[in-house]
């Protein structure tokens, strides 16, 4: 409606919007459809490790569905184990980074403007620094001869190094670490629009302070509350190597079964099937991010 | 209400010729909305021409298609004979002066007003000289070099004006031209504005909201409401001659009385008004049957009070001062009539100081002569 | 104004910044430490930076990093700006809701499953046509560019909703062509989120690991491949040196745009303030809403982020 650029060259309209178009749905559409054929073949030794979907023999040509994998992934109560492993992590984590990340988007938010700045750049400093460099860093710390247990038996609280390395809590503690900002990006975003005079009125009215913040701020920084849990929940489930470099033997995650399927086994079809119920977990939160996206789109266009 | 009602002595005020710009018939909708509903005007050259009415009545959607920004979904424009519907915006002769002034932040004052001409291909040096002769006449030459930030809004409207001006269009349009400024300076910009407009000579379409603004600065306007003209006319004659309702009570403030058409000559018509002790008379004759029903629309300004009865049988009505606001030039009375209902009166400051003025409370008498009464059919 | 309570603020904001910052501050100091063992402390040294420079393979594959980081860059702001304009000012088109999904999703969507769809591509690919010929510079390049297109996209997007229309209508007004104000107006007044993203796409690529592991073949290991089968074994003073040196540029680059940025927007809001004294002629105070909304939209300190670029 608003938009003529390019009104008045129809072809070029048609051009403009499907270069990228194409570009993303060979990209990005094509492959996750080859994920789920893949899917449905077999492992076999050669290049390509799988077998084709459809062979050509004696003027019949068959296709071949082969839903052993997904059988596969269903009885076994290892991969069981496992999604619901992932999502339990992926959940505690996001839980985590709510938890200490509201209070620091809030208190950014609330100081004054002239520092709001200088905050939110140190926010984001350490994520310009390298992801696995991050996660390296806390190898050091949560080792049982690391900077923490030493710490604490200086100190003389514990008298036995706790055992955090190599456990689900040092993925907990990687996972809050790499995706706090992800918190607190919207988080923050969505507290420094808020009107202060609703606070102010709330007061008025005869509201405790921590009334007006359950009654007035709370609910009006419910968008960014789900925005950033989903910027941080959707790749949790799928991480690889927090739980890699920081998780036991023990911790089941999909992606690093999925990538073990992959690598170490070298089961291309079955890697794929991991994949297509990763996807399948996903799905609803997806969906959600991607409603949560064109809500702000179209708030944005009015 | 303190309406300036100004004659100009524009060339083709009033005056109805071929039409150098041509509207015809224009019908705009959007999905299912109609935003201009069979719009028809007909605008001369060199004048001054604005669209006015309240937000979503179509006056920017208008300008927009004028503009080409918009395609019109059936109807014609005409600007100097030639039909525009399928020349791109960027090949109109047509320029706008926009609302936010649009100066491109990334560019000097001289590349915004040069922007245009570059854009032909018009050799270097002329591009120069006439840049400067552009920023001559709005005096902003001395700041030539500046970005648009570095200027006040008052200049940021006249570099505007340069760059909109500088391509001779057939047809310039001004949105809003007044909307970004301070009030304080509003007025006197107006007035710069005109003179730079008569001096250059250009065809203008003007958008606004506030009728002021419009009845100060055109030669002629169309009131519109809801995607349709309802009134074309110079400023006098839609101030003093509303042909509706909408027109009465848009442009200035009115006092309206519902009633039927009792008398009906050439020279007169009277009117009578359920409520009113009195029949209405109206100097002018109207078109259409007896027992019609029409409003009589009385301007403020028009209303006398009396504390003594009227000695004329007609226009009179009698009621309480319930409100008095003293505005300095002028005061306010809202009388409430027997029925309830509430008439607005205009007392100027001179009849106040005598003395005899009514306060809060008073019983006072509402007349008007036989010529300040406008009888309104629809 | 309403403000919280002191102690609580610097509290929180402490133990925050504390839990953020620390592990890298002590990797640093470490990175210093004479001893082979990593958490212990033994004497300063900088043999490990030595070290560093003699490591063949750490700086092979350094330097194909910052060929590929590069190489994604410049792609991605090109494709990525491309898009994002597309859904900025395109409106509505079929297949729209499909269009945002593809340019949305990437955002969250894990790794993982990103690298082995591509990789899978590039093999059915390989196989039809005989292109492109097994794994290597080539394929992690269009990983890391789908990667990062993603970013630039809704940064690029964000930006130019938030510009005013009537810039590229007043240029078309003024006779320029749709191309023709894409290329004079809108982009040198998006230009900052140009760099936003160029920057943001650099990094990613840089970073990027695990789609890397999925595209790569022989020969093209890139710099943090090589990290993480060291890191993977267990502490390495040599990485210490090497997360320095990266943390060392990364701080310089970061603190150094912002304030530029900074300085740029300080000067900007005095000449307006200079602008306003200046209408003597007509008016003591000449407080017009155009130049406010000038003020907020031209330089909105471009936060450099990673997610969470929408909100």
């Amino acid at each position: 409606m608003k938009t003529l650029i390019l009104r008045w060259l129809p072809n070029g309209r048609r051009t403009v919007i499907g270069i990228p178009f194409t570009f993303l749905l060979l990209f990005f559409l094509v492959p996750f459809i080859l994920v789920v054929t893949i899917s449905f073949s077999q492992q076999q030794l050669g290049v390509p490790p799988y077998t084709p979907l459809t062979t050509l023999k004696d003027d019949v040509y068959s296709i071949a569905l082969n839903i052993g994998h997904y059988k596969f992934l269903l009885q076994d109560d290892l991969y069981f184990a496992t999604y619901i492993s992932s999502l339990q992590i992926a959940l505690v984590s996001t839980l985590l980074c709510l938890l200490i990340g509201f209070p620091i988007a809030y208190y950014i938010a609330r100081a004054s403007e002239s520092v709001r700045g200088t905050l939110m750049m140190m926010v984001m400093l350490p994520f310009w620094t390298s992801f696995l460099i991050r996660v390296y860093a806390w190898i050091g710390i949560l080792k049982n001869d690391g900077f923490l247990n030493q710490f604490l038996m200086w100190l003389g609280l514990i008298s036995a190094p706790l055992r955090i390395y190599h456990t689900n809590w040092g993925v907990y503690i990687g996972m809050v670490y790499s995706y706090l900002p992800f918190m607190i990006m919207p988080l923050y975003a969505h507290l420094v629009k808020m009107d202060l005079t609703l606070l102010e009125a709330a007061y008025d009215l005869g509201s405790k302070p921590w009334r007006a913040f359950i009654e007035v701020t709370l609910p009006l920084s419910k968008n960014g509350i789900i925005a950033g849990s989903l910027l941080v929940f959707i790749p949790a489930v799928g991480e690889y190597v927090i739980p890699e470099l920081l998780g036991g033997s023990d911790t089941l995650m999909i992606g690093r079964v999925m990538w073990d399927e992959f690598f170490n086994n070298v089961d291309w079809p079955m890697a794929s099937a991991v994949t297509c119920a990763m996807v399948l977990l996903l799905l609803v939160p997806m969906a959600l991010f991607q409603h949560y996206q064109t809500k702000v789109l179209e708030e944005s266009k009015r | 209400m303190n309406v300036q009602i100004q004659e100009r002595s524009a060339p083709a005020a009033g005056r109805q010729g071929k039409g150098f710009v041509q509207v015809i018939d224009v019908v705009k909708k959007f999905g299912d909305a109609v935003a201009l509903n069979h719009v028809s005007l007909t605008i001369e050259k060199n004048e001054l021409f604005a669209l006015l009415g309240s937000s979503g009545c179509g006056k920017s959607t208008l300008l927009r298609i004028l503009a080409g920004f918009e395609t019109a979904t059936e109807g014609k424009i005409l600007i100097d004979g030639e039909d525009l519907a399928r020349v791109p915006p960027y090949h109109r002769p047509v320029n706008m002066m926009f609302q936010s002034y649009a100066l491109f932040p990334h560019m000097t004052v001289e590349r915004n007003v040069g922007f245009g001409l570059r854009q032909e291909g018009v050799p270097k040096n002329e591009i120069a000289e006439r840049v400067n002769e552009a920023l001559d006449l709005v005096q902003m030459r001395r700041f030539a070099q500046r970005k648009p930030h570095q200027l006040s809004g008052g200049q940021q409207q006249r570099v505007a004006l340069a760059r909109s001006l500088v391509k001779r269009p057939k047809l310039l349009l001004l949105d809003e031209p007044m909307s970004a400024l301070d009030k304080k300076i509003r007025q006197q910009t107006q007035f710069e504005l005109m003179n730079i407009l008569n001096k250059v000579g250009v065809t203008c379409v003007m958008v606004t909201h506030d009728q002021e603004e419009a009845m100060t600065m055109a030669d002629r306007l169309a009131v519109m409401s809801e995607g349709e003209v309802v009134q074309i006319g110079g400023p006098t004659e839609v101030y003093e001659y509303p042909n509706s309702r909408f027109s009465a009570e848009f442009i200035g403030s009115t006092n309206l009385f519902d009633g039927v058409v009792v008398e009906d000559e050439p020279d007169h018509v009277y009117v009578e008004a359920p409520g009113l002790p009195a029949r209405l008379y109206i100097n002018h004759g109207i078109t259409g049957p007896l027992g019609m029903n029409v409003s009589v629309s009385v301007r403020p300004e028009r209303v006398l009070l009396s504390r003594a009865k009227p000695q004329q049988p007609y226009n009179w009505v009698q009621g309480a001062v319930k409100d008095v606001a003293y505005m300095g030039s002028y005061a306010l009375y809202r009388v409430e009539l027997g029925n309830g209902r509430m008439v607005t009166a205009n007392v100027a400051g001179l009849v106040l100081s005598q003395g005899e003025a009514p306060s809060y409370g008073d019983e006072v008498f509402v007349s008007w002569s036989e010529s300040s009464g406008v009888v309104l059919t629809k | 104004m309403i403000k919280p309570s002191k102690p609580m603020s610097v509290s929180v904001l402490g133990l925050g910044y504390l839990f953020l910052y620390l592990p890298i501050i002590l990797l640093v100091i470490y990175s210093f430490n004479e001893s082979k063992l990593v958490t212990v402390w033994s004497g300063f040294s900088t043999k490990w930076y030595a070290t560093l420079l003699d490591d063949d393979e750490l700086i092979t594959a350094a330097w194909l990093s910052l060929k590929i980081a590069l190489m994604t860059a410049f792609a991605s702001v090109v494709i990525g700006t491309w898009g994002g304009f597309v859904l900025a000012r395109f409106g509505r088109f079929r297949m729209l809701t499909l269009f945002t999904a593809m340019i949305n999703a990437p955002l969250v969507i894990p790794e993982v499953i990103q690298g082995i769809s591509l990789l899978l591509l590039f093999v059915a690919m390989e196989q039809l046509l005989g292109w492109p010929q097994g794994r290597g510079v080539f394929t992690i390049w269009i990983g890391h560019v789908m990667l990062c297109v993603s970013y630039v996209a809704i940064i690029v997007q964000s930006r130019v909703k938030e510009l005013n229309l009537s810039y590229e209508e007043a240029a078309m007004d003024l006779g320029a062509t749709p191309f023709k104000v894409f290329f004079v107006i809108t982009l040198p007044l998006i230009a900052q989120a140009l760099i936003s993203g160029w920057l943001l796409s650099f990094t990613l690529s840089l970073d990027d690991l695990v789609l890397t592991a999925f595209l790569s073949g022989p020969g093209s290991t890139t710099l943090p491949l090589v990290v993480f089968s060291r890191v993977r074994l267990g502490l390495n003073p040599e990485m210490n040196a090497l997360a320095t040196i990266f943390i060392l540029l990364v701080t310089i680059g970061v603190v150094a745009a912002n304030q530029y940025m900074r300085a740029a927007e300080r000067k900007r809001a005095r000449e307006m303030r200079m602008a306003f004294q200046s209408e003597s002629t007509l008016a003591e105070t000449d407080n017009s809403p155009v130049m406010a909304r000038q003020a907020e939209g031209a330089s909105k300190p471009a936060l450099l982020t990673r997610k969470g670029v929408q909100s």
